[in-house]
């Protein structure tokens, strides 16, 4: 069929251009319709192989639209969670939502035509990124996928949500310099452009062969890296998601860091260094997840802690350990983005997603509160829900691989997610002190969409064989027997005695209406107090040189003046008669001196 | 959708806290059937310690470090004690105001 060649994202860009051009129920089916045929295209008429490619500046080949498992399995996912996405946001440009909050904390109701469009093109893009089959193609909606969701956040149309913006632009455009200056090194050294496995051949010794793929490699590395959230550059998470609309984020969960996780699967399976690397994205977000108050932001932090377990996997890189991040970067889309939709609902009705400001809503919204819920226990692990099957593939290859101490960090890592995710998100929201909100249940399609992730959460946990069948990789894992269901069972209840016992005691610490320091001072305090230093000092030394220089200047202009003046020797006119004795005497010396 | 104890029937902006109507009662707010669900959690846990020595543990690719009788539940518990004991002197290092980024000094600032 024709539809088969056509790249995935040319239907959501052809379908953006409508949706800017529509209103009302036309736009609703238009934005439901596009993912939805678009998935039954890829599910039904796409197959592994090339599918578009030509020759660029003579030398390159750019293929835009490259199938194989791993990419059709993102492809298969992305559509699913811009239709959920869409379904969510479908009542947006209704009108106020009856008993919703649409003034300081904006419901994003007035933009949702540039929502729409935004979404639309933001998702065309991360399925223009893992269809991309070269460096050239990947670059481009790379940057896309930035420029396109930042509108996500400036829809929030406040000061703060501006200044975030534009922080997250200027950090994803570096992610995307990066990515483009590390491919033209690598093609410099290779000759092609191909978007393969990056890192080399693996070491006899099975370590992971980072060296080989060179300088140009290491910055294709940090240029995903970014966009993954790595240690010291996470910080876009936590700063975007909690200041963009309460559908925008929906979206922001779903595609730009599963895109990294994508990108790291391809090119560096098995290099060591993302092992640590996601032991460490795994280990440090939970603890500022206990102490952060904006609970958007807690899952923000959540975000990366499970991204450190694919990125782990990523690392070990056995077929069961990148099938294990495959399928946890699947799973996560799903439940995270459950979560991200039950605070957004949240945040509708009452306007606000802190910790501090919330409480007592299963009073009145029970039917968010239980699908929140859903995602809680999903994101946690609790066996026949998602993470449960996911989760536990990268935990088994982690040791299968002899990582025992990394394996007892993850390990640690899924007692904070029960803690975070698991606990505090919907019990500070729905349960904890009563904050008196009486707030209705969001509007019929949001919930609907809720229900469908909640759904898919517990399909995916008690059928795995669906999704495993889809995994890039062979392999044969059984994540049912009783030793795991009894293992997994007590961990996380006794983890949840153990909060039990943090609250009754006191010690759990409260919620604060504060900020906790993270690596964002770096960018957000220290580079500005490093500009307004090292410029202060620049321009000290700049009117010190000047003035030194004006003075000498002035100086010779006096010397000048002394000799040139009106009163100076060389001012002077001389009579004609010195000159021609001058010139006498000189013409008697160059005789002399010829003779 | 109205929910049990819904005492809004004007629409308004649901954000206020009502303390001019009835307030609708929930069952965290009923004592009794609290104490009898930590009751029931407590029994749970309880069945787990059971079910392990009953059934054991035998998984296919064991952690060396995994063997000990209760070693996934005393973890999980201990877990849960280190991360918000860790947490809390990590915040007393860390906190600043919430507008810590907007006064002047940080990018935000006007």
């Amino acid at each position: 069929m024709m539809l088969s060649s056509l790249p995935p994202f040319a239907l959501f860009f052809i379908g953006a251009v409508a949706v800017g051009f529509t209103k009302g129920l036309p736009r609703k089916v238009l934005v439901l319709a596009i993912p939805l045929l678009g998935g039954l295209n890829l599910w039904f008429n796409v197959d592994p192989g090339l599918h578009l490619q030509f020759q660029f500046l003579g030398e390159y080949t750019v293929t835009p639209f490259r199938a194989d498992k791993l990419s059709l399995l993102f492809g298969y996912l992305f559509h699913l969670a811009a239709f959920l996405g869409f379904l969510y946001a479908l009542h947006l440009g209704d009108g106020d939502v009856d008993g919703a909050v649409a003034e300081e904390d904006q419901t994003g109701g007035d933009t949702a035509g540039l929502q729409h469009v935004s979404a639309m093109l933001y998702a065309g893009s991360a399925l223009g990124a893992v269809f991309a089959g070269d460096f050239i193609t990947l670059f481009v909606f790379w940057e896309l996928l930035a420029l396109t969701s930042v509108f996500l956040i400036w829809a929030r149309n406040s000061e703060r949500s501006y200044a975030t913006g534009f922080r997250y632009l200027i950090i994803h455009v570096v992610s995307g310099v990066l990515l483009l200056s590390g491919a033209l090194m690598l093609a410099n050294r290779t000759g092609s452009i191909e978007f393969g496995h990056i890192a080399g051949e693996l070491g006899s010794d099975g370590s992971g062969g980072l060296i080989a793929a060179g300088p140009g490699g290491w910055i294709l590395l940090i240029a995903f890296g970014i966009k993954a959230g790595f240690p010291l550059a996470h910080n876009w998470i936590t700063e975007s998601y909690p200041e963009s609309t309460p559908t925008g984020a929906v979206f922001l969960s779903a595609f730009t860091t599963k895109v990294a996780v994508y990108a790291l699967a391809r090119g560096f399976g098995g290099a060591d260094a993302l092992i640590y690397i996601g032991t460490a994205m795994t280990f440090f977000p939970i603890f500022y997840a206990v102490l952060e108050n904006d609970l958007r932001r807690v899952l923000g932090y959540s975000m990366i802690n499970q991204i450190g377990f694919m990125v782990a996997g990523i690392g070990i890189g056995t077929a069961l350990a990148v099938n294990g991040a495959v399928a946890h970067a699947f799973a996560d889309v799903i439940f995270k983005g459950l979560l991200f939709m039950a605070m957004g609902a949240v945040m509708t009705m009452t306007g606000r997603t802190k910790g501090t400001d919330l409480g007592g809503l299963y009073k009145t919204m029970p039917f968010t509160a239980t699908l929140c819920i859903v995602g809680a226990m999903a994101i946690s692990a609790f066996p026949f829900f998602s993470a449960f099957v996911t989760k536990s593939m990268i935990m088994v290859a982690a040791i299968e691989e002899h990582h025992y101490i990394v394996w007892l960090f993850m390990l640690f890592a899924s007692a904070g997610v029960l803690e975070h995710a698991g606990i505090k998100i919907p019990f500070f929201s729905f349960f904890a002190h009563d904050s008196g909100i009486r707030a209705k249940e969001p509007p019929k399609n949001m919930l609907i969409a809720m229900s469908i992730g909640a759904v898919l959460c517990v399909l995916i946990g008690m059928f795995p064989r669906q999704l495993y069948a889809l995994l890039p990789m062979e392999m044969d894992y059984h994540p049912y027997d009783t030793t795991h269901v009894l293992v997994q069972l007590q961990l996380l209840c006794f983890g949840a005695l153990g909060f039990i016992t943090l609250m009754k005691s006191g010690v759990y610490p409260d919620e604060k209406r504060a900020v906790h320091i993270d690596a964002e001072i770096l960018y957000r305090k220290l580079a500005p107090w490093l500009v307004r230093t090292v410029g202060g000092a620049v321009a000290r030394i700049d009117a010190y040189v000047r003035a030194s220089v004006l003075e000498l200047v002035g100086s010779v202009l006096q010397v000048a003046a002394k000799a040139h003046g009106p009163v100076g020797p060389l001012a002077r006119s001389w009579p004609t008669g010195s000159m021609v004795l001058w010139v006498a005497i000189l013409l008697v010396a160059y005789l002399l001196f010829y003779l | 959708m109205s929910a049990p104890g819904e005492r809004r029937p004007d629409g308004e902006a649901g954000q206020e806290p009502d303390h001019g109507h009835k307030q609708p009662i929930g069952w965290m707010d009923k004592p009794d059937f609290v104490k009898r669900l930590f009751l029931a959690f407590y029994a749970i846990c309880g069945v787990l310690i059971v079910a392990e020595v009953v059934f054991g543990k035998a998984t296919e690719h064991p952690h060396p470090y995994e063997g000990p009788f209760g070693f996934y539940a005393v973890y999980g518990f201990i877990s849960f004690w280190f991360l918000v004991l860790l947490a809390k002197p990590m915040r007393k290092l860390l906190i600043r105001s919430e507008d810590y980024y907007e006064r002047e000094g940080g990018d935000d600032a006007e």
